[in-house]
Protein backbone atom coordinates (compact mmCIF):
# COMPACT_ATOMS: atom_id res chain seq x y z
CA UNK A 1 0.00 0.00 0.00
CA UNK A 2 1.16 3.53 -0.80
CA UNK A 3 2.32 5.66 1.96
CA UNK A 4 2.21 8.71 0.72
CA UNK A 5 -0.20 10.23 -0.98
CA UNK A 6 -0.79 13.08 -3.65
CA UNK A 7 -1.80 15.39 -1.32
CA UNK A 8 0.66 14.69 1.19
CA UNK A 9 3.62 15.35 -1.78
CA UNK A 10 1.14 18.84 -2.48
CA UNK A 11 2.04 19.56 1.60
CA UNK A 12 5.70 19.27 1.97
CA UNK A 13 5.89 21.25 -1.28
CA UNK A 14 4.06 24.03 0.20
CA UNK A 15 6.13 23.59 2.85
CA UNK A 16 9.34 23.72 1.14
CA UNK A 17 8.68 26.85 -1.35
CA UNK A 18 8.99 24.10 -3.90
CA UNK A 19 6.08 23.82 -7.29
CA UNK A 20 6.55 20.27 -8.49
CA UNK A 21 5.49 20.05 -12.06
CA UNK A 22 2.28 18.42 -13.53
CA UNK A 23 4.18 15.71 -15.36
CA UNK A 24 6.71 15.10 -12.66
CA UNK A 25 4.58 14.46 -9.95
CA UNK A 26 4.17 10.82 -10.63
CA UNK A 27 7.79 10.22 -10.60
CA UNK A 28 8.74 12.14 -7.15
CA UNK A 29 5.41 10.28 -5.30
CA UNK A 30 7.01 6.83 -6.73
CA UNK A 31 10.21 8.03 -5.34
CA UNK A 32 9.20 9.06 -2.30
CA UNK A 33 7.15 6.27 -1.49
CA UNK A 34 9.97 3.08 -2.16
CA UNK A 35 12.18 5.36 0.33
CA UNK A 36 9.30 5.67 2.99
CA UNK A 37 8.92 1.91 2.71
CA UNK A 38 12.79 1.32 2.68
CA UNK A 39 12.95 3.42 6.03
CA UNK A 40 10.01 1.55 7.49
CA UNK A 41 12.82 -1.14 8.87
CA UNK A 42 13.31 1.42 11.67
CA UNK A 43 10.04 0.84 12.80
CA UNK A 44 10.34 -2.47 14.27
CA UNK A 45 13.67 -1.46 16.37
CA UNK A 46 11.86 -0.83 20.05
CA UNK A 47 13.06 2.73 20.99
CA UNK A 48 11.23 3.48 23.57
CA UNK A 49 14.16 4.03 26.40
CA UNK A 50 16.70 5.82 23.61
CA UNK A 51 17.20 9.21 24.04
CA UNK A 52 17.60 10.72 20.46
CA UNK A 53 20.76 11.72 19.39
CA UNK A 54 20.98 14.93 17.55
CA UNK A 55 24.75 15.31 18.01
CA UNK A 56 27.59 13.63 18.64
CA UNK A 57 30.12 15.90 20.70
CA UNK A 58 28.83 16.89 24.31
CA UNK A 59 29.09 20.31 23.66
CA UNK A 60 27.15 23.11 25.13
CA UNK A 61 26.19 26.50 23.95
CA UNK A 62 29.19 29.01 23.79
CA UNK A 63 29.26 32.37 25.32
CA UNK A 64 31.35 35.32 25.05
CA UNK A 65 31.27 39.00 26.25
CA UNK A 66 29.18 40.96 24.29
CA UNK A 67 31.27 43.76 23.02
CA UNK A 68 31.72 45.41 19.10
CA UNK A 69 33.62 43.57 17.31
CA UNK A 70 34.57 44.34 13.51
CA UNK A 71 32.28 42.75 11.25
CA UNK A 72 31.71 42.45 7.49
CA UNK A 73 30.94 45.45 5.55
CA UNK A 74 27.47 46.39 4.77
CA UNK A 75 28.73 47.25 0.93
CA UNK A 76 30.09 43.58 0.86
CA UNK A 77 27.16 42.03 2.87
CA UNK A 78 24.87 43.38 0.07
CA UNK A 79 27.46 42.37 -3.16
CA UNK A 80 25.57 39.06 -3.60
CA UNK A 81 22.04 40.31 -3.37
CA UNK A 82 19.89 40.18 -6.31
CA UNK A 83 18.48 42.97 -5.86
CA UNK A 84 19.40 46.43 -3.37
CA UNK A 85 18.21 50.20 -2.65
CA UNK A 86 19.67 52.51 0.15
CA UNK A 87 21.54 49.42 1.89
CA UNK A 88 18.85 47.26 2.53
CA UNK A 89 17.46 43.87 0.18
CA UNK A 90 14.87 44.58 -1.87
CA UNK A 91 11.92 42.13 -2.10
CA UNK A 92 8.83 42.34 -3.97
CA UNK A 93 5.72 43.87 -2.13
CA UNK A 94 4.64 41.24 1.01
CA UNK A 95 1.75 42.96 2.60
CA UNK A 96 -1.24 44.38 1.28
CA UNK A 97 -2.46 48.47 0.15
CA UNK B 1 58.11 10.30 -13.36
CA UNK B 2 56.15 13.14 -14.82
CA UNK B 3 56.26 15.92 -11.63
CA UNK B 4 52.29 16.68 -12.00
CA UNK B 5 52.33 12.41 -10.65
CA UNK B 6 55.05 12.76 -7.43
CA UNK B 7 53.21 13.69 -4.33
CA UNK B 8 53.43 17.01 -2.13
CA UNK B 9 56.58 15.60 0.14
CA UNK B 10 58.53 14.60 -2.94
CA UNK B 11 57.99 18.03 -5.06
CA UNK B 12 58.82 19.65 -1.16
CA UNK B 13 61.91 18.20 -0.92
CA UNK B 14 62.97 18.87 -4.93
CA UNK B 15 61.55 22.98 -4.20
CA UNK B 16 63.52 23.34 -1.25
CA UNK B 17 66.58 21.47 -3.05
CA UNK B 18 65.92 23.85 -6.02
CA UNK B 19 65.56 20.95 -8.60
CA UNK B 20 62.60 22.67 -9.52
CA UNK B 21 60.91 26.37 -9.08
CA UNK B 22 57.04 26.56 -8.32
CA UNK B 23 56.62 28.23 -11.26
CA UNK B 24 57.41 25.02 -13.32
CA UNK B 25 55.37 23.09 -11.25
CA UNK B 26 52.34 24.97 -11.71
CA UNK B 27 52.54 25.59 -15.23
CA UNK B 28 53.62 21.19 -15.55
CA UNK B 29 50.11 20.77 -13.57
CA UNK B 30 47.75 23.34 -15.71
CA UNK B 31 49.68 21.99 -18.77
CA UNK B 32 47.67 18.62 -17.51
CA UNK B 33 44.54 20.57 -17.11
CA UNK B 34 44.94 21.51 -20.54
CA UNK B 35 45.58 17.69 -21.63
CA UNK B 36 42.65 16.04 -19.10
CA UNK B 37 40.11 18.91 -18.43
CA UNK B 38 38.39 18.18 -21.70
CA UNK B 39 37.54 14.70 -20.47
CA UNK B 40 37.47 14.49 -16.61
CA UNK B 41 36.23 18.00 -16.46
CA UNK B 42 37.09 18.32 -12.43
CA UNK B 43 37.03 22.10 -12.47
CA UNK B 44 34.09 24.38 -11.61
CA UNK B 45 36.61 27.45 -11.90
CA UNK B 46 39.72 27.35 -13.05
CA UNK B 47 42.01 30.99 -11.20
CA UNK B 48 45.20 30.45 -12.92
CA UNK B 49 46.66 33.61 -12.96
CA UNK B 50 46.32 34.05 -9.48
CA UNK B 51 48.16 30.34 -9.17
CA UNK B 52 51.31 31.36 -11.05
CA UNK B 53 51.50 34.47 -9.08
CA UNK B 54 51.36 32.40 -5.63
CA UNK B 55 53.74 29.98 -7.03
CA UNK B 56 55.74 33.21 -8.31
CA UNK B 57 55.38 34.00 -4.67
CA UNK B 58 57.00 31.03 -3.50
CA UNK B 59 59.70 30.56 -5.92
CA UNK B 60 61.11 34.57 -4.47
CA UNK B 61 61.40 33.29 -0.73
CA UNK B 62 63.32 29.99 -2.37
CA UNK B 63 65.44 32.30 -3.83
CA UNK B 64 65.98 34.85 -1.12
CA UNK B 65 66.92 31.17 0.94
CA UNK B 66 63.76 31.52 3.20
CA UNK B 67 62.12 28.24 4.67
CA UNK B 68 58.84 27.27 3.09
CA UNK B 69 56.17 25.26 4.95
CA UNK B 70 55.53 21.74 3.74
CA UNK B 71 52.52 23.03 0.62
CA UNK B 72 53.84 26.02 -0.16
CA UNK B 73 54.06 26.54 -3.89
CA UNK B 74 52.27 23.32 -4.11
CA UNK B 75 48.83 23.23 -6.63
CA UNK B 76 45.94 22.08 -5.54
CA UNK B 77 42.20 21.97 -6.02
CA UNK B 78 39.31 23.68 -3.18
CA UNK B 79 35.80 21.62 -3.10
CA UNK B 80 33.33 24.20 -4.36
CA UNK B 81 31.35 24.20 -1.61
CA UNK B 82 34.14 26.04 0.79
CA UNK B 83 33.86 29.62 0.54
CA UNK B 84 36.67 31.68 -1.10
CA UNK B 85 36.86 35.24 -1.10
CA UNK B 86 36.40 37.11 -4.36
CA UNK B 87 36.26 33.57 -6.06
CA UNK B 88 32.95 32.23 -7.48
CA UNK B 89 31.63 29.07 -4.95
CA UNK B 90 28.57 27.63 -6.77
CA UNK B 91 28.27 24.98 -5.22
CA UNK B 92 27.77 23.36 -8.74
CA UNK B 93 24.28 24.93 -8.66
CA UNK B 94 22.54 27.36 -10.45
CA UNK B 95 21.50 28.80 -7.35
CA UNK B 96 24.65 30.10 -6.44
CA UNK B 97 26.14 30.15 -10.12
CA UNK B 98 27.05 34.26 -9.46
CA UNK B 99 28.16 33.98 -5.78
CA UNK B 100 31.29 35.43 -4.83
CA UNK B 101 31.81 34.95 -1.04
CA UNK B 102 32.84 38.23 0.28
CA UNK B 103 34.55 36.10 3.32
CA UNK B 104 37.05 32.83 3.46
CA UNK B 105 36.38 29.65 4.93
CA UNK B 106 38.03 28.76 8.32
CA UNK B 107 39.85 26.16 6.17
CA UNK B 108 41.16 29.13 3.32
CA UNK B 109 42.73 31.19 6.12
CA UNK B 110 44.62 28.19 7.47
CA UNK B 111 45.82 27.29 3.91
CA UNK B 112 46.81 30.83 3.29
CA UNK B 113 49.47 30.26 6.44
CA UNK B 114 50.85 27.38 4.02
CA UNK B 115 50.72 29.23 0.57
CA UNK B 116 50.01 26.30 -1.27
CA UNK B 117 49.37 27.31 -5.23
CA UNK B 118 45.18 27.31 -5.69
CA UNK B 119 44.24 26.19 -9.01
CA UNK B 120 40.54 26.42 -8.86
CA UNK B 121 37.38 25.28 -7.41
CA UNK B 122 36.36 21.43 -7.71
CA UNK B 123 33.23 20.07 -9.32
CA UNK B 124 31.31 18.28 -7.19
CA UNK B 125 27.24 17.05 -6.84
CA UNK B 126 25.22 20.02 -6.02
CA UNK B 127 25.18 21.34 -2.63
CA UNK B 128 27.25 17.88 -1.93
CA UNK B 129 24.33 15.79 -2.90
CA UNK B 130 24.95 12.71 -4.49
CA UNK B 131 27.29 10.43 -4.46
CA UNK B 132 28.96 10.29 -8.52
CA UNK B 133 29.05 13.74 -9.37
CA UNK B 134 26.24 13.20 -11.53
CA UNK B 135 24.27 16.01 -9.88
CA UNK B 136 26.21 19.16 -10.75
CA UNK B 137 24.21 21.58 -12.59
CA UNK B 138 26.76 22.25 -14.87
CA UNK B 139 28.57 18.70 -16.38
CA UNK B 140 29.34 15.30 -15.01
CA UNK B 141 32.71 15.01 -13.26
CA UNK B 142 34.75 11.75 -15.23
CA UNK B 143 37.02 8.45 -13.86
CA UNK B 144 40.18 9.22 -14.77
CA UNK B 145 40.73 5.67 -14.79
CA UNK B 146 38.22 5.06 -17.04
CA UNK B 147 36.45 7.54 -19.05
CA UNK B 148 32.97 5.89 -18.76
CA UNK B 149 32.65 5.40 -15.13
CA UNK B 150 31.97 8.36 -12.19
CA UNK B 151 34.35 9.25 -9.99
CA UNK B 152 32.34 8.85 -6.86
CA UNK B 153 30.93 11.65 -5.41
CA UNK B 154 30.14 14.30 -4.01
CA UNK B 155 34.11 15.38 -4.00
CA UNK B 156 34.33 13.62 -7.28
CA UNK B 157 36.31 16.87 -9.04
CA UNK B 158 38.33 16.38 -5.98
CA UNK B 159 39.18 13.28 -6.20
CA UNK B 160 39.25 13.36 -10.25
CA UNK B 161 41.92 16.13 -10.09
CA UNK B 162 44.34 14.75 -7.81
CA UNK B 163 44.27 11.31 -9.58
CA UNK B 164 44.41 12.80 -12.70
CA UNK B 165 47.45 15.16 -12.28
CA UNK B 166 45.60 17.88 -12.52
CA UNK B 167 46.07 18.70 -8.79
CA UNK B 168 48.63 17.30 -6.59
CA UNK B 169 46.16 17.72 -3.95
CA UNK B 170 42.35 18.25 -2.88
CA UNK B 171 39.97 19.92 -0.08
CA UNK B 172 36.40 18.00 0.04
CA UNK B 173 33.74 17.22 2.22
CA UNK B 174 32.53 14.40 3.40
CA UNK B 175 28.83 14.52 4.75
CA UNK B 176 28.06 10.71 4.40
CA UNK B 177 31.00 9.45 2.45
CA UNK B 178 31.97 12.59 0.16
CA UNK B 179 35.34 12.51 0.46
CA UNK B 180 36.62 8.21 0.82
CA UNK B 181 34.14 6.85 -1.56
CA UNK B 182 35.59 9.44 -4.48
CA UNK B 183 38.84 8.67 -3.32
CA UNK B 184 37.93 4.62 -3.01
CA UNK B 185 36.60 4.97 -7.15
CA UNK B 186 39.49 7.19 -8.41
CA UNK B 187 42.45 4.93 -6.55
CA UNK B 188 43.47 8.22 -4.04
CA UNK B 189 43.80 8.72 -0.19
CA UNK B 190 40.89 10.68 1.28
CA UNK B 191 40.02 11.01 5.07
CA UNK B 192 36.96 12.56 6.97
CA UNK B 193 38.26 14.37 10.43
CA UNK B 194 36.48 13.57 13.39
CA UNK B 195 33.44 16.26 14.02
CA UNK B 196 34.89 19.02 15.36
CA UNK B 197 38.39 18.46 14.39
CA UNK B 198 38.14 21.00 11.03
CA UNK B 199 36.29 23.79 11.12
CA UNK B 200 32.95 24.17 9.21
CA UNK B 201 32.89 27.94 9.11
CA UNK B 202 32.44 29.10 5.63
CA UNK B 203 31.79 25.75 4.06
CA UNK B 204 28.17 25.77 2.62
CA UNK B 205 26.12 23.79 5.18
CA UNK B 206 24.12 20.68 4.08
CA UNK B 207 23.78 18.29 7.32
CA UNK B 208 25.58 20.53 10.19
CA UNK B 209 25.31 17.82 12.06
CA UNK B 210 27.28 15.46 9.48
CA UNK B 211 30.04 17.88 7.39
CA UNK B 212 33.55 17.87 7.59
CA UNK B 213 35.90 19.18 5.93
CA UNK B 214 38.95 16.83 4.81
CA UNK B 215 41.73 16.04 3.01
CA UNK B 216 42.36 14.27 -1.04
CA UNK B 217 45.82 13.04 -1.97
CA UNK B 218 48.39 10.63 -3.66
CA UNK B 219 49.57 9.10 -0.21
CA UNK B 220 49.01 9.03 3.41
CA UNK B 221 51.97 11.38 4.14
CA UNK B 222 50.56 14.11 2.57
CA UNK B 223 47.00 13.22 3.74
CA UNK B 224 48.83 13.75 7.56
CA UNK B 225 50.10 17.35 6.12
CA UNK B 226 47.22 18.62 5.03
CA UNK B 227 45.16 17.71 7.79
CA UNK B 228 47.56 19.10 9.99
CA UNK B 229 47.02 22.17 7.92
CA UNK B 230 43.55 22.92 8.47
CA UNK B 231 43.33 21.54 11.99
CA UNK B 232 42.00 23.41 15.23
CA UNK B 233 39.46 24.86 17.55
CA UNK B 234 37.50 27.93 15.69
CA UNK B 235 35.29 29.74 17.87
CA UNK B 236 33.66 30.88 14.34
CA UNK B 237 32.19 27.13 14.73
CA UNK B 238 30.21 26.34 17.63
CA UNK B 239 30.90 23.30 17.34
CA UNK B 240 34.60 22.98 16.53
CA UNK B 241 36.72 20.49 19.06
CA UNK B 242 38.55 22.51 21.63
CA UNK B 243 41.33 19.67 21.45
CA UNK B 244 44.51 19.84 21.08
CA UNK B 245 45.67 19.03 17.52
CA UNK B 246 48.68 16.54 18.04
CA UNK B 247 51.76 16.28 15.16
CA UNK B 248 49.98 14.18 12.44
CA UNK B 249 53.58 13.49 11.04
CA UNK B 250 54.49 11.47 14.00
CA UNK B 251 51.76 9.00 13.67
CA UNK B 252 53.64 8.36 10.02
CA UNK B 253 55.33 4.99 11.29
CA UNK B 254 55.49 1.64 9.82
CA UNK B 255 54.87 -0.57 12.96
CA UNK B 256 51.12 -2.26 13.54
CA UNK B 257 52.81 -4.85 15.79
CA UNK B 258 49.97 -5.57 18.75
CA UNK B 259 47.32 -2.99 16.87
CA UNK B 260 43.76 -4.45 17.49
CA UNK B 261 41.82 -4.31 14.58
CA UNK B 262 38.27 -5.06 14.99
CA UNK B 263 36.64 -6.94 11.49
CA UNK B 264 32.60 -5.84 11.43
CA UNK B 265 31.21 -9.16 10.72
CA UNK B 266 28.27 -7.13 9.50
CA UNK B 267 30.11 -5.29 6.32
CA UNK B 268 30.98 -8.59 4.61
CA UNK B 269 27.42 -9.69 3.67
CA UNK B 270 26.43 -12.96 0.94
CA UNK B 271 26.36 -10.73 -2.76
CA UNK B 272 29.02 -7.89 -2.25
CA UNK B 273 31.13 -7.35 -4.83
CA UNK B 274 33.27 -10.25 -5.79
CA UNK B 275 36.60 -7.48 -6.60
CA UNK B 276 36.01 -5.65 -3.49
CA UNK B 277 35.52 -8.52 -1.22
CA UNK B 278 39.05 -9.82 -2.10
CA UNK B 279 40.92 -6.67 -1.81
CA UNK B 280 39.35 -5.78 1.38
CA UNK B 281 40.17 -9.41 2.90
CA UNK B 282 43.68 -9.44 1.09
CA UNK B 283 44.57 -6.14 2.72
CA UNK B 284 43.22 -7.53 6.01
CA UNK B 285 45.75 -10.87 5.67
CA UNK B 286 48.30 -8.05 5.19
CA UNK B 287 47.19 -6.39 8.47
CA UNK B 288 47.81 -9.91 10.29
CA UNK B 289 51.25 -10.51 8.36
CA UNK B 290 52.59 -7.25 9.53
CA UNK B 291 51.94 -8.19 13.01
CA UNK B 292 48.60 -6.63 13.82
CA UNK B 293 46.53 -8.22 15.88
CA UNK B 294 42.68 -9.00 13.87
CA UNK B 295 39.32 -9.85 15.34
CA UNK B 296 35.84 -10.08 14.18
CA UNK B 297 33.63 -7.33 15.60
CA UNK B 298 29.79 -6.43 15.64
CA UNK B 299 28.21 -3.24 14.77
CA UNK B 300 24.72 -4.85 14.83
CA UNK B 301 22.40 -2.12 14.23
CA UNK B 302 24.92 -1.50 10.74
CA UNK B 303 21.67 -2.44 9.07
CA UNK B 304 19.50 0.62 9.94
CA UNK B 305 22.21 3.36 9.15
CA UNK B 306 21.36 4.14 5.26
CA UNK B 307 17.67 4.66 6.91
CA UNK B 308 18.53 7.19 9.67
CA UNK B 309 21.23 9.12 7.38
CA UNK B 310 18.57 9.74 4.81
CA UNK B 311 16.21 10.88 7.22
CA UNK B 312 18.21 13.27 9.50
CA UNK B 313 20.61 14.20 6.64
CA UNK B 314 17.20 15.63 4.29
CA UNK B 315 15.59 16.84 7.49
CA UNK B 316 19.07 19.16 8.07
CA UNK B 317 19.58 20.10 4.43
CA UNK B 318 15.95 20.79 3.99
CA UNK B 319 16.04 23.55 7.27
CA UNK B 320 19.74 24.20 5.96
CA UNK B 321 18.66 25.62 2.37
CA UNK B 322 15.60 27.70 3.49
CA UNK B 323 18.31 30.63 3.02
CA UNK B 324 18.12 30.09 -0.70
CA UNK B 325 14.97 32.52 -1.02
CA UNK B 326 16.03 34.96 -3.39
CA UNK B 327 16.76 37.47 -1.09
CA UNK B 328 20.06 38.16 0.33
CA UNK B 329 22.31 36.36 -2.42
CA UNK B 330 21.98 33.62 -5.00
CA UNK B 331 19.74 33.42 -7.77
CA UNK B 332 16.06 34.94 -8.24
CA UNK B 333 13.33 34.70 -10.25
CA UNK B 334 10.59 37.23 -10.35
CA UNK B 335 7.33 36.64 -9.28
CA UNK B 336 4.08 38.89 -8.60
CA UNK B 337 4.44 38.59 -4.50
CA UNK B 338 7.00 37.59 -2.28
CA UNK B 339 5.83 34.16 -1.74
CA UNK B 340 5.20 33.44 -5.77
CA UNK B 341 8.99 35.12 -6.12
CA UNK B 342 10.96 32.58 -3.50
CA UNK B 343 8.57 29.28 -4.63
CA UNK B 344 9.81 30.20 -8.33
CA UNK B 345 13.46 30.61 -7.13
CA UNK B 346 14.07 27.05 -5.47
CA UNK B 347 11.71 25.57 -8.30
CA UNK B 348 13.75 27.16 -11.11
CA UNK B 349 17.35 26.62 -9.60
CA UNK B 350 17.51 23.99 -7.77
CA UNK B 351 18.44 20.49 -9.39
CA UNK B 352 16.24 17.46 -8.78
CA UNK B 353 18.14 15.57 -5.75
CA UNK B 354 18.69 18.84 -3.88
CA UNK B 355 14.57 19.09 -4.50
CA UNK B 356 13.97 15.60 -3.48
CA UNK B 357 16.03 15.75 -0.48
CA UNK B 358 14.02 18.71 0.49
CA UNK B 359 11.14 17.02 -0.02
CA UNK B 360 11.77 14.01 1.99
CA UNK B 361 13.44 16.01 4.86
CA UNK B 362 10.37 18.57 5.22
CA UNK B 363 8.06 15.43 5.19
CA UNK B 364 10.26 13.46 7.72
CA UNK B 365 10.26 17.10 9.87
CA UNK B 366 6.68 17.57 9.33
CA UNK B 367 3.91 17.65 12.07
CA UNK B 368 2.55 13.98 12.10
CA UNK B 369 5.21 12.17 10.82
CA UNK B 370 7.95 13.93 13.06
CA UNK B 371 8.16 11.22 15.56
CA UNK B 372 7.78 8.61 13.43
CA UNK B 373 10.79 9.42 10.98
CA UNK B 374 12.93 12.16 12.05
CA UNK B 375 12.67 11.39 16.29
CA UNK B 376 13.23 7.50 15.33
CA UNK B 377 16.35 8.20 13.50
CA UNK B 378 18.17 10.64 15.93
CA UNK B 379 17.41 7.35 18.41
CA UNK B 380 18.77 4.86 16.05
CA UNK B 381 21.45 7.03 15.58
CA UNK B 382 22.51 7.06 19.16
CA UNK B 383 22.40 3.02 19.13
CA UNK B 384 24.43 3.16 15.97
CA UNK B 385 26.93 5.54 17.87
CA UNK B 386 26.81 3.23 20.51
CA UNK B 387 27.80 0.10 19.03
CA UNK B 388 31.05 1.64 18.04
CA UNK B 389 31.48 2.86 21.26
CA UNK B 390 31.37 -0.93 22.49
CA UNK B 391 33.29 -1.97 19.30
CA UNK B 392 36.34 0.62 20.32
CA UNK B 393 36.61 -0.80 24.13
CA UNK B 394 38.27 -3.97 22.60
CA UNK B 395 39.45 -2.76 19.46
CA UNK B 396 42.32 0.42 18.05
CA UNK B 397 40.92 0.75 14.67
CA UNK B 398 37.47 -0.83 12.75
CA UNK B 399 38.49 -1.98 8.78
CA UNK B 400 36.18 -2.29 6.04
CA UNK B 401 35.70 -1.54 2.32
CA UNK B 402 34.63 2.15 1.74
CA UNK B 403 32.16 1.10 -0.82
CA UNK B 404 30.36 -1.60 -1.50
CA UNK B 405 31.70 -1.79 -5.86
CA UNK B 406 34.27 0.12 -7.57
CA UNK B 407 33.21 3.18 -9.87
CA UNK B 408 30.06 2.45 -11.86
CA UNK B 409 29.18 3.43 -15.36
CA UNK B 410 27.86 7.25 -15.74
CA UNK B 411 23.84 7.27 -16.00
CA UNK B 412 23.69 3.43 -14.56
CA UNK B 413 22.33 4.69 -11.04
CA UNK B 414 20.19 7.81 -11.67
CA UNK B 415 17.26 6.31 -12.51
CA UNK B 416 16.65 4.72 -8.66
CA UNK B 417 17.83 7.20 -6.07
CA UNK B 418 17.54 4.61 -3.44
CA UNK B 419 19.70 2.57 -5.18
CA UNK B 420 22.22 4.91 -5.36
CA UNK B 421 21.37 5.72 -1.57
CA UNK B 422 21.94 2.19 -0.75
CA UNK B 423 25.61 2.68 -2.15
CA UNK B 424 26.68 4.28 1.55
CA UNK B 425 26.36 1.78 3.41
CA UNK B 426 30.04 1.21 4.63
CA UNK B 427 30.82 5.26 5.35
CA UNK B 428 27.48 6.75 6.65
CA UNK B 429 27.91 5.22 9.87
CA UNK B 430 31.38 7.55 10.32
CA UNK B 431 28.98 10.72 10.35
CA UNK B 432 26.33 9.66 12.24
CA UNK B 433 28.99 8.60 14.56
CA UNK B 434 30.98 11.39 14.57
CA UNK B 435 34.48 9.07 13.39
CA UNK B 436 37.47 10.05 11.51
CA UNK B 437 37.79 7.41 8.66
CA UNK B 438 40.13 7.19 5.81
CA UNK B 439 39.95 5.55 2.54
CA UNK B 440 43.44 4.05 0.90
CA UNK B 441 43.54 1.99 -2.12
CA UNK B 442 43.79 -1.39 -1.39
CA UNK B 443 43.46 -3.12 -5.40
CA UNK B 444 41.83 -3.31 -8.32
CA UNK B 445 38.48 -5.02 -10.10
CA UNK B 446 38.68 -7.02 -12.82
CA UNK B 447 38.68 -4.10 -15.21
CA UNK B 448 41.37 -2.32 -13.40
CA UNK B 449 39.04 0.00 -11.34
CA UNK B 450 40.83 1.15 -8.19
CA UNK B 451 39.01 -0.34 -4.89
CA UNK B 452 39.59 1.77 -1.33
CA UNK B 453 39.81 0.85 2.11
CA UNK B 454 38.12 2.51 4.94
CA UNK B 455 40.13 2.49 8.51
CA UNK B 456 38.05 4.08 11.23
CA UNK B 457 39.71 5.28 14.33
CA UNK B 458 38.25 6.37 17.51
CA UNK B 459 37.02 10.21 17.98
CA UNK B 460 39.58 12.40 17.76
CA UNK B 461 42.36 9.74 17.08
CA UNK B 462 43.06 10.57 13.53
CA UNK B 463 46.94 9.28 14.59
CA UNK B 464 46.10 5.96 15.29
CA UNK B 465 43.98 5.53 11.86
CA UNK B 466 47.11 7.49 9.77
CA UNK B 467 49.64 4.67 11.20
CA UNK B 468 47.89 1.92 10.07
CA UNK B 469 46.98 3.56 6.73
CA UNK B 470 50.40 4.48 6.26
CA UNK B 471 51.57 1.13 7.42
CA UNK B 472 49.92 -1.04 5.10
CA UNK B 473 50.67 1.19 2.26
CA UNK B 474 54.10 1.47 2.39
CA UNK B 475 54.03 -2.25 2.50
CA UNK B 476 52.28 -2.19 -1.24
CA UNK B 477 52.66 -0.43 -4.40
CA UNK B 478 49.13 0.96 -4.92
CA UNK B 479 49.89 3.80 -3.79
CA UNK B 480 53.10 4.18 -6.74
CA UNK B 481 50.81 2.82 -9.28
CA UNK B 482 48.50 5.68 -8.68
CA UNK B 483 50.96 8.18 -8.82
CA UNK B 484 52.25 6.77 -11.69
CA UNK B 485 49.40 6.01 -13.90
CA UNK B 486 48.89 8.31 -17.01
CA UNK B 487 45.75 8.62 -16.72
CA UNK B 488 43.57 7.24 -19.75
CA UNK B 489 43.05 10.53 -21.14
Amino acid sequence: MAKVTQKDLDMVALLSRLEVAEQDKEKYLGQLDAFLQYVDNLAALPTDDVEPLAHVLPIHNVFREDEVRPSLDRTLALSNAPLQEDGYFKVPKILED
Amino acid sequence: MKLYNKPAHELHEMLVKKEISSVELTKAVLSRMDETEGKIHAYVTETRDEALKQAADADGKITRGEEIAYFEGIPGAVKDNICTKGVKTTCASKMLENFVPPYDATVMKHLEKVRPVILGKANMDEFAMGGSTENSAFYPTHNPWNVQCVPGGSSGGSAASVAAGSAIWALGSDTGGSIRQPASFCGVVGMKPTYGRVSRYGLVAFASSLDQIGPLTRDVTDCAHLLQAISGHDEYDSTSSASEVPDFSKALVQDVRGLKIGIPKEFFVKGMDADVEKAVRGAVDTFKELGADVREISLPHTEYAISVYYLIAPAEAATNLERYDGVSYGARVDGADVVEMMTKTRSEKFGEEVKRRILIGNYALSAGYYDAYYLKALKVRRLIKEDYDKAFESVDVIVTPTAPTPAYKIGEMTSDPLKMYLQDIYTVPLNLAGLPGISVPCGYSCEKLPIGLQIIGKPLDEATVLRAAYTYEQSQTFYKDMAETEAKV
